[in-house]
């Protein structure tokens, strides 16, 4: 198998008191779609910037394309491309402008028009950046991120804070990129997007990483289990409902119970019985097969958008 | 080089693209240029020729406002942020927003000295290599002040009030509103602290003695001094990321810049003749149009 194109191992960043990154350590292969899943605060920013060369880890050795972002920023800087989060242009700067003067900071580049029509933002060239919808500046740092037609690709966050018809038109973008075997590296914290984008995704919580592997075998990690989630009328203990025949793990997620169940019917009359003798009721009931959200749900007992 | 250039590029588009710069650099500086010329000077040739000197100030020492201003607002917005993805130094940021503002100052000082040409018949502009090399020198050594501010200062509100101060010093105990001859005797002593004080005078032996660069050296050796010191500190201190901390000592190196004019200072006010040739120069003009302050007095 050849070299992995970008490696992280046992990384750490701390802010002050703060531990952001614990650890963490995981390897992206050329032409791969690689997904950093996990809550706000997990510490999925932080390992992106200090891939990307604009935080300095705190330990731990990282290695893109074969460069040390700390050491050879520049030569990285020309052979990566990443749209950030909190970031911006400025205001009375046009689209086509900072299109074009992005390309001429790099050596290798991308024909300016193509990108703005592939990005459909044409129409949008004389617009100025603070006239764009969230989606248009969405895609113009998209287009921005191609301009030097990076070899490494880091999309932080790419679809948060837009509106569901608006990230599926990002979805798409990304996954003809991922057609044309454009190797990215993307954060997220919507499951939908690391089952739809990535080959590989790895779960993050607290600055460590707690899983890793394809969507599919994430899944199969509680494969032989079904997700049954109950409301109820009055508080019941975890303990009891983990105890209940045929289940494997109850926990108490957002006010409902989440239960991972290996034999549904069973656990689902051994629940009904326990709640008579226990003068509780139920409210609702839903049975669906695991998703990411379960395997997070499982790993860390919390919901991702917590 | 060139990505210098394509900063600076982009810098003139949107600075110019921008009402509130349009108002502070060339709105302001020609209502200073009217008052000052019509009702202070009364529009008398001679007395527009002192005059000339405080109002060139005005245009040049401004630019440091606007320079902090705009370092500051793109690390707050995230905008820098985006700049270092690319592989772009700080010294190209910061010296492109230098470049940009000798392009967008310089036609005011040019207006500003056609305007006493034609509207005030102002026919001798002493030494105008001299005049042109403090104005060059100005424009860097005071966007240099805006860089250094900018690197010490967090946020927007934290820029303005710094840039107030400064404004104040710079435009009061200068020479650059009421001449500094006619100021009480510490407040110049004060005054021969301050870069502005010696640019004024700089731009006043220029215009009225024909001062060349020969004798204008110690002025142009301490602005170029604080220039370049100015633009190393703060190249030193520069922050890309809005949550970047200051270094410990920051603060201190920021202060450190203004050192040439301390040392100038110090000389000065043991054994200068700025002060004595500043007050041959305002007594050497028609008295009749005396500026503001002496008619108050």
């Amino acid at each position: 198998m050849p070299d992995p194109i970008l490696r992280v191992e046992q990384l750490e960043k701390r802010y002050e008191d703060v531990q952001a990154v614990r650890g963490v350590s995981f390897s992206v292969e050329e032409g791969e779609v690689f997904g950093l899943l996990g809550p706000n605060g997990a510490g999925k920013t932080s390992t992106i910037e200090v891939l990307e060369g604009l935080r300095v880890p705190d330990g731990g050795r990282v290695s893109v394309c074969g460069y040390d972002p700390q050491k050879n920023p520049n030569e990285l800087k020309n052979v990566i491309g990443a749209t950030l989060q909190a970031t911006s242009l400025p205001d009375k700067l046009r689209v086509e402008e900072a299109v074009r003067m992005f390309a001429g900071f790099y050596k290798r580049r991308r024909n300016p028009d193509e990108l703005l029509k592939r990005f459909g933002l044409e129409e949008k060239r004389h617009s100025f950046y603070n006239q764009l919808s969230g989606g248009q500046k969405q895609r113009l740092a998209l287009a921005m991120a191609l301009i030097n037609d990076p070899r490494v690709l880091f999309l932080d966050e790419p679809t948060a804070g837009l509106d569901p018809q608006v990230r599926r038109e990002i979805y798409s973008v990304i996954e003809e990129l991922k057609a044309e075997k454009k190797t990215i590296v993307l954060t997220t914290h919507y499951i939908e997007e690391a089952e739809r984008l990535c080959d590989r995704v790895a779960i993050i919580d607290h600055g460590k990483l707690i899983a890793e592997g394809t969507p599919r075998e994430l899944k199969q990690s509680s494969a032989n289990t079904t997700r049954v989630e109950v409301r109820l009328s009055k508080p019941a203990s975890d303990g009891a409902l983990k105890n209940l025949d045929g289940v494997v793990d109850a926990r108490e997620v957002d006010g409902a119970y989440v239960l991972h169940c290996q034999r549904t019917a069973p656990a689902i009359v051994a629940l009904v019985k326990h709640l008579e003798a226990e003068n509780n009721e139920l409210i609702s009931l839903e049975i669906a097969t695991p998703s990411l959200e379960d395997v997070f749900i499982e790993l860390t007992g919390r919901r991702l958008r917590d | 080089m060139r990505t210098v250039l394509t900063l600076a590029a982009m810098r003139i588009r949107i600075t110019l693209r921008n009402k509130t710069f349009l108002f502070f650099s060339l709105i302001m500086p020609l209502v200073i240029f009217f008052l000052y010329g019509t009702v202070f000077a009364r529009s008398k040739p001679e007395s527009v020729t002192y005059l000339m000197g405080p109002i060139l100030s005005f245009t040049v020492m401004g630019t440091f406002w606007g320079l902090s201003m705009q370092l500051v607002i793109w690390r707050e917005q995230g905008i820098l942020r985006r700049f270092r993805l690319a592989p772009l130094s700080s010294g190209s940021m910061i010296g492109s927003s230098i470049l940009a503002n000798y392009v967008l100052i310089f036609p005011t000082v040019i207006l500003e000295l056609l305007l006493a040409r034609f509207l005030y018949h102002v026919t001798h502009f002493g030494n105008l290599v001299s005049v042109f090399v403090l104005v060059i020198l100005g424009i860097t050594s005071f966007g240099a002040l805006g860089l250094v501010v900018a690197s010490v200062t967090n946020t927007m509100q934290e820029t303005q009030i710094i840039n107030q101060l400064l404004w104040f010093a710079l435009i009061f105990l200068s020479g650059a509103t009421v001449p500094l001859a006619v100021l009480p005797h510490f407040v110049q002593r004060i005054g021969l602290f301050l870069p502005a004080t010696y640019f004024i005078y700089g731009l006043q032996r220029a215009m009225l003695d024909r001062a060349g660069l020969l004798s204008l050296g110690m002025v142009l050796f301490s602005l170029a001094a604080w220039a370049v010191l100015a633009y190393f500190i703060s190249t030193q201190l520069f922050r890309w990321e809005p949550e970047a901390k200051l270094p410990r000592n920051a603060k201190l190196w920021a202060v450190s810049t203004i050192l040439p004019f301390i040392l100038l200072g110090i000389w000065e006010n043991q054994n200068g003749r700025l002060l004595g040739n500043a007050a041959a120069m305002l007594s050497d003009r028609p008295t009749e149009n005396a500026p503001p302050a002496e008619r108050a007095k």
